[in-house]
């Protein structure tokens, strides 16, 4: 529950509420990046962040997303959070 | 295991892996008398199993599977409540995956769901919060669970709701913090923890500081830890040489992600949203000064527990835990998994009794999925 998965930020989806669409594995998904937002939103687009939750917590480089991720899949971890979040898209409808 | 093809960095590991040998030789830890270490984080746990560090690792070094998974330490209570939410009329009740197979006294989530109950897992309480903007007749509400890591994400989604004016959200706050456990754990007599691995994740969130009366009141050395064998084993390392030297420090393996004073914006909202509770129960280990938290009066409308007269407050405190359950000794390392009459018996990950063998940041969980082959020759 505590690892999160790295993401990268793709767009400013809504400022006011401090939204951003992120990609994690090729899977798109709407984050908040209120804890890295900064003074300059737009500055965060193709940024790599670890994502928790749904939220943004911590800048990263390119190359620590890399190693993350991949040890994410090694402990089968990024497979579960994908699920989860297909599930929390099914739970809306 | 093939041990060049299981880590991508073979030969760090190695190299310190030889390093962890030659501390541990130099402080005279033997299996007989191990050096016991305590990781904080059930992540840690996870990982430490998965890569068999706890084999690989010179025989004097113990791992002590510390408290930090959140539905390990949930007590039976606080599923019963979420279970009685549930069940409320026109509620639909939102959880993370983790806390739906957790055994209640009557059921888990997953039964309560098979009954009837709207329930429904969530990646994140953000998707509780548009099930609330979608569906204004039914109240909506949301199982905070977790450690400083996912404690500014229900934070967030509260103060989000409050600008909103959303009038059917609400969250049931079980959150709690990981350093007043780890003082309850060093205030026990029979505890002999020689040095902690510290949670990356949280640490992320709070920073290094709040760990510090371990080093200064305790003498115990600490090292926050990314979660890779080869950011494991470096921090074992780094424990091993202040012990050796005579030191307790706080340290940051994990600078990468963790800054020393924690996310400031995360950090606050966690402020503006929360305050301690007097005490909070945890499985395994029992009541706990100040390790809590709850909804602070001003956002009162998002506590579910205001709301339906349910949760901690209102509780008995004498629920007992199932008779045979072995978690608490477990989680206090007094017990490895093995040693509990019920492990692979009574309790497997598909017919859990104890919260242990439920998620996989639980350490009979761990000891279930990696280490099967080797406990059967053992």
């Amino acid at each position: 529950m505590c690892l999160g998965i790295p993401g990268r930020i793709t767009a400013i989806t809504d400022p006011g509420r401090l939204m951003a669409m992120a990609e994690v594995s090729g899977v798109r998904r709407e984050v908040n990046v209120a804890c890295i937002a900064g003074n300059h939103l737009d500055d965060l687009v193709g940024q790599w962040a670890l994502i928790h939750v749904g939220f943004a917590m911590s800048l990263i480089d390119e190359d620590e997303a890399e190693k993350t991720l991949q040890a994410l899949k090694d402990l089968g971890e990024a497979q579960e959070t994908l699920e989860q979040m297909a599930l929390g898209q099914e739970a809306l409808q | 295991m093939k041990f060049a093809s299981e880590f991508r960095d073979p030969v760090a590991a190695r190299a310190l892996l030889t390093a962890i040998a030659q501390k541990a030789d130099q402080i005279g830890a033997t299996r007989a008398k191990p050096v016991h270490i305590m990781e904080i984080c059930g992540g840690h746990t996870h990982s430490i199993f998965r890569y068999g560090l706890d084999k690989l690792i010179h025989e004097g070094v113990d791992f002590i599977h510390g408290p930090g998974c959140p539905v390990c330490v949930l007590p039976m209570a606080r599923v019963d409540e979420c279970v009685e939410i549930a069940e409320q009329p026109g509620v639909i009740f939102t959880t993370f995956g983790d806390a739906m197979r957790v055994p209640g006294h009557r059921k888990s989530l997953m039964q309560a769901k098979s009954a009837g109950a709207d329930i429904r897992m969530v990646y994140s309480p953000l998707d509780a919060l548009e099930l609330a903007r979608r569906n204004p007749d039914r109240q909506v509400v949301f199982f905070g669970l977790g450690f400083e890591t996912t404690t500014p994400s229900t934070a967030l989604s509260i103060q989000q709701a409050a600008r909103e004016g959303l009038t059917n959200f609400s969250v049931f706050c079980n959150h709690i913090t990981v350093p007043e456990p780890i003082k309850a754990l060093l205030d026990d007599p029979d505890m002999m923890l020689d040095g902690f691995i510290g949670p990356g994740h949280v640490s992320m969130v709070i920073g290094t500081h709040p760990y510090d009366f371990i080093a200064r009141d305790y003498g115990k050395p600490l090292v926050v830890a990314g979660f890779e064998p080869t950011d494991l084993l470096q921090s074992v390392l780094m424990v091993l040489t202040q012990i050796a030297e005579g030191r307790a420090a706080v340290e940051n393996q994990y600078a990468r992600v963790v800054p020393e004073h924690g996310n400031p914006v995360s950090l606050a909202a966690i402020a503006d949203v929360y305050e301690r509770r007097p005490s909070f129960e945890w499985r395994g280990l029992g009541e706990i000064d100040a390790s809590g938290l709850r909804i602070r009066a001003k956002y009162a409308a998002f506590d579910a527990e205001e709301k339906f007269g349910i949760g901690y407050a209102a509780a008995s405190r004498n629920v007992p835990e199932i008779e045979g359950c072995a978690c608490g000794s477990v989680m206090t390392g007094k017990m490895k998994p093995t040693q509990c009459l019920q492990f692979g018996k009574g309790c497997t990950p598909d017919m859990p009794l104890g919260a242990l063998m439920v998620s996989s940041e639980g350490a009979c969980a761990a000891y279930w999925q990696y280490a099967g082959a080797r406990i059967a020759a053992e």
